[in-house]
C-alpha cells in the first residue's frame, strides 16, 4: 500500500509526520504547479471549485509516482467539500488509475465506520496517538516560526532573507521526527530572524487575510500574496493557521492554543448562523482584527465557492461599521498573477494613503 | 388594520407557497406576493446583490426590493434544512443576512429559522416563532398550523397524484382558471431535471415547460415523483447525498432512466455549487447504465432566449432522428 494525500501549504508536513508514523509508505504528490493545475483543470466538473480541480492534479501526479492509496477529509455538507473524494474517485476509475480512496468524515450512522476505516490503516491506535501529538507539534512549530516571518518579512531590508530563513526550517522539522529537535530548529530560526536587518523607519500596513482554507493556505493558488504583500511593507496574518484548524476540527478547540471558538460569536449581527466552509470564520475573523486595530482585510475564495459569497455579501457591513477597507478576491484555473498584483498594489496604495491622513475623505474606500 | 405579510415569489415559493400562505392568512395577516418574473423585477435584483450569487438569488432579491415598500412584513426564512440530515445550500443558511446586508429600507423581516436536520419536529418550533409574531394564543397559532399543513398536503397530492406543476397546481388550489397547455398525442417524453426555482420560474428558465409541450413533449419533473421512487435510487450512491436538490435529482435521473424516457434535459444556474458536483454524477450515471441523450444547460442573467431555443430544438431534431433511425 503506497499512501499519498492531497497539498494544502505545508499540511504535507504534519500529515506526512502523522502517516509514516503509524508505519505506512507515503508517497507526496509533487507540489502544485502549473502542470498540477492542467491535469486537474483537464479532468474535473467544469464548474467544480478550484481546490477540487488541483487535488486531481495532485493524485494524478502521484499516481505516476505509483501511489496507490489516497487518505482524505470529507464532511457531511453543506460545503462542496464533503463531496470531493466521491466524485474524484470516479473520475481517476475513469481515467484508470485504481486508487483505493480512505475518507476521513464524520460518519453518517455511527463511529464505528471511522474506527473500521482507521484499522485499515493501521494495527496499533497507540500509533495513531504519538502520530497525532507529533504532526500537531510540527504544525504548532511551522506556524509560530511563519508568524514572526510574517513580522520580519514586511521589514526586512534586502528582500527574501527571512523567507530564506524559514525555508530552511521548514526543510529541517520536516526531516526530524524527534520533538526536541523541532523545539530547536524554531528557536534557531526565531533567533536568525531576529537578527535579520530591518528598517526601522518603515511605515508598516497591517493587513489580514480571510477566507477560505484551501485558498487561504495554498501559496500556488494565491500567487505568493504574503510575500506580494510582505515586499509591499505589508505585515500579513490569516485568520487561519494549520495548528488551529487541527485544534478546531479534530480535538473540538480542546487543545491549548489558538480556536475559532474564541471570537466565532464576532459574526453576529451581520451574519447568525453557520454557513458551512469558513463563511462564518471569515466574517468573525474580520471582526476581530478590525477591533484589534488592522488596517485592512483581503477575502480569498475559489470562484463560486458559496460560504465565501454569503461572507462576502455581509462583509461591506463590517467595512462600514468599523472603518476598515475589505477587499474580496475569488481565484479559479483563470487568474492570472499580474492582475491579482496589480489590484494587491492598488489596495495597499490605498491603505497607506488613508493611514497617512488618518482616515480623512478616505469613506470612499469603505463599504465596497 | 390587518399586518401585511409580503412572500416573495422566488426561491422555495414553489415548494411552500400554499403552506406559508394559507399560515399567515389563518394567523389575521394580509399576504401579498410579488407579481410574476418581469425585467424589471430582474434588474432590480442583479444590482442589489453580489456579482458572484446565483440567479435564482439576484431573482429573490429583486421580488424582495419590489414588496419592501407594500408591506409590514417581508418573509424570509433561514431554511438551514428542510429533511433530516441534509442541507439545501449555504447561500439559504445566509438568506436573510445577505439580504439584510445589501438592501436598504427593509420592512420587517421574518427570518425564523428551520433547521429540520437534526429532528424533524423541529418545524414546530419554527411554526410556533412565527405565529408568536401575530399571536399570543397558542390555540390560534395551532389551529392555523394545522390547516396550514392540511392545505400544503392537498397541495403536494395534486403534484404527486395529479401530475401537476407546482404553479398549475397552486391555481387550481385557488380556483383561478388557468389553461393549461395539454399535450396528449406527445412524441417524446422528456425528464426535465434542475431545482424548482428555476424550471418552474417561467422568466428565467424562459418558459422552457410550456416550449417544450408546444413542442409535442411530455414534461416530467421530479418533484411530481413519491418520495420512495426517488429515495430508492438515490440510496444506491456510495456516500449519502447531503443536498435536499441534490439527492432529488440524483434518485429522480436514476428512476427516469429505468422508465426509459427519450431524453433528460438538466437545468442548472451558472455558478451553481451543488449542481457543480450533481450535474457529472447524472451525466456519468446516465451514461453508464443507459443510452439516452442528456442536454445540460446553464443559465444566467445574460441567458438569451433564441440560445436556449436553438439549443432545444437540436436536442430535439436529434431525438427524432433516434427514433427514426
Amino acid at each position: 500500500m503506497k499512501v499519498t494525500f492531497p497539498h494544502m501549504g505545508y499540511t504535507y508536513i504534519p500529515i506526512k509526520a502523522l502517516l509514516e508514523k503509524i508505519g505506512l509508505e507515503i508517497i507526496i504528490p509533487p507540489r502544485s504547479s502549473k502542470r498540477t493545475l492542467n491535469l486537474g483543470t483537464q479532468n474535473s466538473p467544469e464548474y467544480a471549485c478550484l481546490p477540487l480541480k488541483i487535488n486531481m492534479g495532485n493524485f494524478i501526479e502521484a499516481a505516476e509516482l505509483g501511489a496507490d492509496t489516497i487518505v482524505m477529509a470529507g464532511g457531511v455538507g453543506p460545503c462542496r467539500f464533503g463531496y470531493y473524494a466521491q466524485i474524484q474517485r470516479e473520475i481517476l476509475h475513469d481515467l484508470g488509475f485504481n486508487f483505493e480512496v480512505i475518507v476521513l468524515e464524520p460518519p453518517d450512522t455511527n463511529y464505528t465506520e471511522l474506527v473500521k476505516k482507521i484499522n485499515c490503516l493501521t494495527d496499533s491506535w497507540w500509533k495513531v496517538i504519538s502520530g497525532l501529538s507529533l504532526a500537531y507539534y510540527k504544525a504548532c512549530a511551522i506556524d509560530r516560526t511563519e508568524k514572526k516571518v510574517q513580522q520580519v518579512r514586511a521589514r526586512e531590508v534586502s528582500k527574501g532573507s527571512s523567507d530564506k530563513i524559514f525555508e530552511e526550517a521548514i526543510w529541517k522539522i520536516d526531516k526530524t521526527s524527534v520533538k526536541k529537535e523541532i523545539k530547536e530548529i524554531v528557536a534557531t530560526a526565531l533567533q536568525k530572524l531576529n537578527k535579520v536587518e530591518t528598517d526601522p523607519l518603515r511605515r508598516i500596513i497591517k493587513v489580514v487575510i480571510v477566507g477560505e482554507i484551501y485558498t487561504v493556505l495554498e501559496p500556488f493558488v494565491n500567487f505568493e500574496i504574503e510575500k506580494m504583500l510582505g515586499s509591499l511593507g505589508v505585515e500579513v496574518t490569516r485568520s487561519i493557521y494549520l495548528s488551529q484548524w487541527i485544534n478546531d476540527h479534530l480535538f473540538y478547540g480542546m487543545l491549548p492554543g489558538e480556536s475559532s471558538k474564541k471570537y466565532i460569536k464576532l459574526s453576529s449581527p451581520h451574519l447568525n448562523s453557520f454557513v458551512g466552509g469558513h463563511g462564518r470564520e471569515t466574517v468573525a475573523s474580520s471582526v476581530s482584527y478590525a477591533q484589534q486595530g488592522y488596517d485592512g482585510v483581503i477575502q480569498l475564495a475559489p470562484f463560486t465557492c458559496m460560504p465565501e459569497i454569503v461572507a462576502h455579501s455581509v462583509l461591506p457591513l463590517v467595512s462600514k461599521e468599523h472603518g476598515m477597507p475589505i477587499m474580496s478576491i475569488y481565484l479559479d484555473e483563470q487568474s492570472g498573477e499580474a492582475g491579482i498584483r496589480t489590484r494587491v498594489e492598488a489596495f495597499v496604495d490605498l491603505l497607506g494613503r488613508k493611514k497617512m491622513t488618518g482616515g480623512v475623505n478616505c469613506e470612499v474606500l469603505l463599504g465596497y | 388594520m390587518t399586518v401585511k405579510v409580503g412572500i416573495p415569489r422566488g426561491l422555495m415559493y414553489y415548494y411552500y407557497y400554499p403552506l406559508w400562505k394559507e399560515y399567515f392568512t389563518n394567523l389575521g395577516a394580509e399576504v401579498i406576493t410579488s407579481p410574476k418574473t418581469n425585467k424589471a423585477i430582474l434588474d432590480m435584483g442583479v444590482k442589489s446583490a453580489l456579482d458572484e450569487t446565483c440567479l435564482p438569488v439576484k431573482l429573490f432579491y429583486g421580488h424582495v426590493i419590489w414588496l419592501k415598500d407594500k408591506v409590514d412584513y417581508v418573509f424570509i426564512p433561514r431554511l438551514i434544512s428542510v429533511e433530516r440530515k441534509e442541507y439545501i445550500c449555504p447561500k439559504f443558511m445566509g438568506l436573510p443576512d445577505m439580504i439584510k446586508a445589501n438592501i436598504n429600507n427593509l420592512p420587517g423581516v421574518i427570518d425564523t429559522t428551520l433547521d429540520m436536520s437534526k429532528s424533524t419536529n423541529n418545524k414546530l418550533k419554527f411554526a410556533r416563532e412565527i405565529g408568536l409574531i401575530f399571536s399570543s394564543n397558542p390555540w390560534v397559532i395551532a389551529k392555523a398550523w394545522r390547516k396550514a399543513t392540511a392545505k400544503q398536503k392537498e397541495y403536494e397530492e395534486l403534484l404527486v397524484n395529479k401530475k401537476m406543476f407546482p404553479q398549475e397546481a397552486m391555481d387550481y388550489l385557488e380556483q383561478k382558471n388557468n389553461r393549461i397547455l395539454k399535450v396528449n398525442n406527445y412524441k417524446y417524453k422528456i425528464a426535465l431535471l434542475g431545482h424548482g426555482y428555476n424550471i418552474y420560474e417561467e422568466y428565467i428558465s424562459m418558459n422552457i415547460i410550456n416550449k417544450l409541450k408546444e413542442r409535442g413533449v411530455s414534461v416530467h419533473t421530479v418533484d411530481l415523483l413519491e418520495a420512495e421512487e426517488i429515495n430508492n435510487e438515490a440510496a444506491k450512491l456510495p456516500k449519502r447525498m447531503f443536498w435536499t436538490f441534490g439527492r432529488k435529482s440524483i434518485g429522480g435521473a436514476g428512476f427516469y432512466i429505468n422508465n426509459k424516457v427519450d431524453g433528460i434535459i438538466h437545468i442548472a444556474s451558472f455558478g451553481c455549487g451543488p449542481d457543480s458536483l450533481v450535474g457529472e454524477i447524472i451525466v456519468r450515471q446516465t451514461r453508464k447504465n443507459s443510452d439516452i441523450p442528456l442536454l445540460s444547460l446553464t443559465i444566467d442573467e445574460h441567458t438569451g432566449e433564441a440560445g436556449v431555443v436553438t439549443r432545444l430544438e437540436a436536442f430535439l431534431d436529434m431525438l427524432s432522428r433516434r427514433v427514426a433511425l
